[in-house]
């Protein structure tokens, strides 16, 4: 018995899941980032699994271009939540409602 | 073999995502992120997907993580968060009932989804075809370097202007003249 697509695609919706509820349950931004990164790795998977499964390679430069665009990503957040937490002790996104009326 | 390998490369995924999410120290939550993209990682190689294998490990473990571990400790945010309170009224549930819904609508999109895939591509070096042994590492190198050659360009643009902008936004700005120190 060997695993076909189908399980690497039920695989990676379950951590597509995951991802999609810490985010809306943690409120850590820097843990929310983290689900974010889950979300992306859960869609690489699925690109590579089909990838495989179609006999086409571009699913894999795909993925390729995911990574760098999670990276930058993850650099551009991580230096606005740097930025925003330089003149505070607290820490959690509830608390970032300046520009609420 | 590969059952063994999927079944092991999963379990590891799932209790790392698990424990990202339910982790209340975020030092330990970026560990179990480490778990979960080591464990993509090997699905990737079970996939012959070998040289994003290696990206994954050195992008995603070697640098991503290592830079959330950095901005934990400078923010000095490395202690334990209390989960037990719920911020908002019925916001768990409310997430756990999206949750449960998303899954349903993906489980059936693959499901139903799975028998009108059709070979589409020109094929895919495998490892066992290929003579040298490396996969398909060179039919993705001619695929990103010829068919998405303005893409790859325009990714190099992108991370040049994420860095030049972080830089910018993370610099320390001297009170009162606005012009950065």
């Amino acid at each position: 018995m060997t695993p076909t697509t189908t399980w690497y695609l039920v695989l990676s919706a379950l951590l597509f899941t995951i991802g999609t509820v810490g985010v809306l349950v943690r409120r850590n931004p820097l843990v929310m980032f983290m689900c974010i990164e889950l979300m992306l790795n859960a869609v690489n998977l699925s690109f590579v699994a089909l990838s495989k499964r179609l006999l086409d390679i571009d699913g894999q430069s795909i993925v390729l271009f995911v990574l760098v665009v999670a990276a930058a990503e993850v650099v551009v957040g991580l230096g606005i939540v740097v930025a925003i937490m330089r003149n505070r002790t607290t820490f959690t996104a509830d608390d970032l409602a300046e520009l609420k009326g | 073999m590969e059952l063994f390998v999927f079944v092991c490369a999963a379990a590891m995924c799932l209790v790392g995502a698990v424990g990202v999410i339910v982790r209340r120290n975020p030092v330990h939550a970026a560990l179990s992120l480490v778990l979960t993209l080591f464990g993509v990682a090997v699905l990737f190689v079970a996939q012959e997907a070998h040289f994003l294998a290696a990206v994954q490990v050195i992008v995603y473990a070697g640098a991503i993580v290592v830079l959330f571990l950095f901005v934990i400790m400078l923010l000095g945010v490395d202690r334990a968060e209390d989960l037990r309170t719920e911020p908002l009224v019925a916001q768990r549930s409310l997430a756990a009932l999206v949750g449960v819904g998303l899954l349903a609508l993906l489980l059936t999109a693959v499901i139903r989804g799975s028998d009108v895939l059709t070979v589409r591509g020109r094929g895919l070096a495998t490892q066992l075809e290929a003579e040298n042994g490396d996969a398909n590492i060179a039919q993705l190198a001619r695929s990103v370097f010829g068919d998405y050659v303005v893409a790859f360009e325009l990714t190099s643009v992108l991370l040049v202007v994420a860095v030049v902008g972080t830089v910018l936004l993370a610099r320390r700005r001297r009170a009162g003249t606005g012009e950065p120190s």
